[in-house]
């Protein structure tokens, strides 16, 4: 802990902590909602350790509630969840540590953890943020998961206070810094455009990875900087100036 | 709950594809030296999952339309993010502007 103080400043620790603290309100109403479906606290309990990814949970609850089969409703899971596969793709060797540091550190990984890492300028920030977030939110995901299911039986209807509308604006916050960039926003839009129109048609979870046909759209406008004749290292440089300012 | 062992059964199964995940992207990209547009493309892309991610929960319910309160509580909270208000304020203000629709009889 005190070697990511060191590492990282302030505000980056602050926004972290900030960030577990709404993963602990969305743990809250994740607890809460599973009781009030019929299941035992050890459920919430123990999915909110080993899996530690919160959509795919909340998917898993609700398809089991409506009478789903379990099996289905981890395949369901598991769609969501392959996002952590680009993410995996996305980090820098070394952000999840090495050895047998990294059997832990990479169970560490989610939205929240992998957001931060790529929002820092070198691999010691990254692998710091990394795991300060981590380790963070595998203490209050759990954590607010028991506590809502503890005071579930007293707070049944959680869609009242709102709560729903936390995890998309906990990432859409998140996302913010990236969307700055004009051509990372017009990806995301489009991507976000195709997930909708998808949800209809396809299972849970199919639709956010079909958005994944909108990263043509991160192509497009570098082919004339690298046609306008081996311009190709200027023309990367303003891209990765723009990176720093994009932290949050 | 039904069947508890099919239950922890699905839960089993739901953590451990999740681990394998986590893990395979990692070990693809130890295998492959990446160029540094790629990365940035690989970065691109996880971005667009996620902004997928909160179209997705922010809009829909099941395979329909979620009403009206949540997805503008959660733009409210865009919209305090992109103007760098406080990570808590987002939070908070997406969660209190839908809670608030949803009093007056907003769905």
């Amino acid at each position: 802990m005190s070697s990511i103080r060191r590492t990282l400043e302030g505000s980056v620790l602050r926004d972290i902590a900030l960030t577990c603290l709404a993963v602990l309100f969305i743990g809250l109403s994740y607890g809460a909602i599973a009781v009030a479906s019929g299941f035992p606290l050890w459920v919430p309990a123990a999915q909110s350790v080993l899996v530690l990814a919160g959509a795919s949970e909340f998917l898993f609850i609700g398809i089991v509630a409506a009478g789903g089969n379990p099996f289905a409703a981890a395949l369901a899971g598991l769609l969501v969840n392959s996002r952590h596969l680009p993410y995996g793709l996305a980090l820098p060797p070394g952000v999840t540590g090495r050895g047998w540091r990294r059997v832990f550190g990479t169970h560490l990984m989610n939205d929240e953890s992998v957001v931060f890492a790529l929002a820092q300028e070198d691999l010691p920030r990254k692998r710091a943020a990394y795991w300060a977030c981590g380790i963070g939110v595998l203490i209050c995901w759990p954590g607010g998961a028991v506590l809502g299911a503890l005071i579930g039986s007293a707070v049944h209807d959680t869609n009242a206070f709102g709560l729903d509308a936390m995890f998309p604006a906990v990432i859409l916050a998140l996302i913010v810094p990236q969307l700055r960039e004009w051509l990372t926003m017009r990806a995301a839009l489009a991507g976000a455009a195709v997930a909708l129109i998808a949800t209809p048609f396809l299972p849970a979870g199919l639709p956010v990875l079909l958005a994944l046909v909108a990263v043509f759209l991160l192509l497009r406008d570098r082919e004339p900087a690298e046609s306008a004749g081996g311009r190709e290292p200027s023309g990367a440089e303003p891209r990765s100036d723009h990176q720093p300012q994009a932290a949050p | 709950m039904k069947d508890t062992t099919l239950v922890v059964a699905g839960m089993a199964t739901l953590a451990a594809g999740t681990y394998a995940f986590r893990l395979s992207g990692q070990l693809l990209r130890a295998r492959i030296s990446f160029p540094p547009r790629a990365t940035k493309l690989l970065e691109g892309a996880a971005v667009i999952l996620l902004a997928a991610l909160v179209a997705t929960t922010a809009l829909t319910q099941g395979h329909g339309f979620s009403g009206v309160a949540r997805p503008v509580g959660v733009l409210v909270g865009g919209v305090l993010a992109w103007r760098k208000a406080p990570f808590l304020v987002v939070v908070i203000a997406a969660a209190g502007v839908t809670a608030g629709l949803r009093l007056l009889g907003v769905p």
